[in-house]
């Protein structure tokens, strides 16, 4: 019954080690798919009917709006795995990612709305997925602040934790929420950008390579920051004890 | 380059400003992982030195 | 449990405890709102509804940080926690008596600054209204945000940050709530959103703000 399972990784040192070796491919990888598919669907796709050139952006906001969300979610489980079975790993990994799922959102921001000025002569909207993902913004924003304002490591993981876990809630509820609000719009139609829509597969498949890109590119960051976070609380604690004397 | 057309500026800003942005995360992580390790290393030399 | 409500609303009432300061910021606002955007009798009836929900939830934002902050100072914190009553208890008592000393005097003063701000007459009502039963989850989840910042010095902003996103589906209930009877429409479905959300909030946040408060008292 000794076989490894994930949570084997959740010890610092492991994880540390494991990383060593994982690191370097997950980021060459990384490089790779983003680069074809954002090459790919930059330079070999045709303008769509409706929309031009501008059908490009495609390759930037979806998979930066997926991983907006996505890395919340990790955020999420890494939250609840931190609250029930204490893995300092985890704790550390919801922190790591953070910076970058905001900085995925604001991607997702400046490209949606880039991508509307030219449909509605505006450089912005109150649009209902461009508001939500406003207001995740905000959440990222929260999330990070409550981390740096609390010195303690073990506090400043549970607060964020449980912030994290209510926050996810509320974001939900605002989703429904916004589209409650935006319903009394009386400007066209909320962009059409949806991922779901029909989309020829000329397009789906630089845009497949490109969210691949992007996912391995969060993963690769995470598991950089997440090694970080790891060092920056060892030297934390050993700064710590030689302060109350050494040994 | 291909040809944009009258959404030059609007395609090519968003990916000037994504690649800008994501070159920004990576560069900012990578640079903090190095510094942090460094500090890692001369505290544990320290400690072990006067341990 | 009664007493600690009658404590805190004392507490709350008595000089420096803030009970006028919420009031009058709501006051300032709304007369703010004319010099920003113009004394035109139509542009500030549209846009009354939401005005007077936007600072009634500012006002409330003021005076969160008093829910915890003076017991956190002199320890009474501490021994509330240890006594036999449920932290959840106790924190739901709390964000009762924020909301009885803060919350319900907003609500009774709207109707008043509404007639500033051109609000129609069919809103008086529905304003009223909307902000009674949207003002308690404000109270709630801003004691969630209360006890996360608790022992922190200056956590104001931070307090700030953490509690106006929450806010935004009370807000958006509210204020839509509000502006459907100002303008004579069905109020039923913001209605029963609003009230959703403030029962929701009520049932499950005393849990998640006592599990903060522990956290922090450790």
């Amino acid at each position: 019954m000794s076989q490894t399972s994930l949570w084997e990784y959740a010890n610092p040192r492991k994880f540390l080690q494991t990383t060593d070796r994982v690191l370097p491919w997950v980021a060459a990888l990384a490089g790779v798919t983003l680069v074809v598919g954002l090459v790919w669907g930059f330079f070999f796709t045709p303008d769509d009917y409706r929309q031009g050139a501008t059908v490009k952006i495609v390759y930037l906001h979806v998979p930066a709006a997926l991983m907006a969300i996505n890395a919340w979610l990790m955020m999420l489980v890494a939250s609840l795995i931190w609250i029930i079975r204490r893995h300092h790993v985890s704790a550390l990994a919801a922190r790591a990612a953070a910076p970058v799922g905001m900085i995925m959102t604001v991607i997702a921001l400046l490209t949606g709305a880039i991508w509307g000025q030219p449909i509605w002569g505006t450089w912005w909207v109150w649009d209902p997925r461009l508001t939500s993902f406003l207001i995740l913004f905000l959440f990222y924003l929260g999330y990070m602040a409550l981390w740096e304002a609390i010195e303690n490591d073990d506090t400043a993981a549970d607060l964020t934790a449980i912030l994290c876990l209510v926050g996810s809630v509320f974001a939900l509820l605002s989703r429904y929420a916004v589209n409650f609000w935006s319903q009394g719009l009386h400007q066209g139609a909320s962009l059409s950008v949806q991922p779901g829509e029909r989309m020829a597969m000329i397009y789906k498949l630089p845009l497949y390579v490109s969210m691949t890109g992007f996912a391995l590119l969060f993963i690769a960051l995470v598991l950089v920051r997440t090694r970080t976070e790891i060092r920056a609380r060892r030297m934390r604690a050993l700064l710590a004890r030689e302060r109350m004397g050494g040994a | 380059m291909p040809d944009l057309g009258k959404y030059t500026e609007t395609v090519l800003s968003s990916y000037a400003i994504s690649l800008i942005l994501l070159a920004g995360i990576i560069l900012v992580s990578l640079r903090r992982a190095r510094r942090v390790k460094k500090e890692l290393q001369d505290v544990e030399k320290k400690v072990k030195s006067n341990g | 449990m009664i007493a600690l409500l009658i404590r805190d609303m004392r507490l709350a009432m008595r000089a420096g405890g803030g009970f006028g300061l919420g009031l009058s910021f709501f006051l300032i606002v709304v007369v703010l709102v004319p010099f920003g955007v113009g004394p035109q009798a139509a542009i500030l009836s549209t846009i009354a509804p939401g005005i007077l929900w936007i600072g009634a939830l500012l006002a409330c934002l003021l005076s969160l940080d008093r829910i915890f902050a003076l017991d956190w100072e002199d320890g009474s914190l501490d021994l509330l926690a240890t006594s036999p009553l449920p932290l959840e208890g106790i924190v739901a008592v709390k964000s009762l008596a924020h909301w009885l000393t803060t919350g319900l005097p907003l609500v009774l003063l709207a109707p008043i600054l509404g007639v500033l701000l051109n609000l129609p007459e069919a809103g008086f009502l529905w304003l009223t209204l909307s902000l009674a039963l949207g003002t308690p989850a404000l109270s709630v989840i801003g004691t969630f945000g209360a006890a996360l910042t608790v022992g922190l010095k200056r956590g104001g902003l931070l307090l700030s940050l953490l509690v106006l996103p929450l806010y935004v589906p009370t807000l958006i209930f509210g204020a839509e709530m509000a502006r459907r009877g100002a303008e004579g429409l069905d109020t039923t479905t913001p209605l029963f959103l609003l009230a959703g959300v403030t029962c929701g909030t009520i049932a499950l946040l005393p849990f998640a703000s006592a599990a903060v408060l522990k956290v922090n008292l450790r």
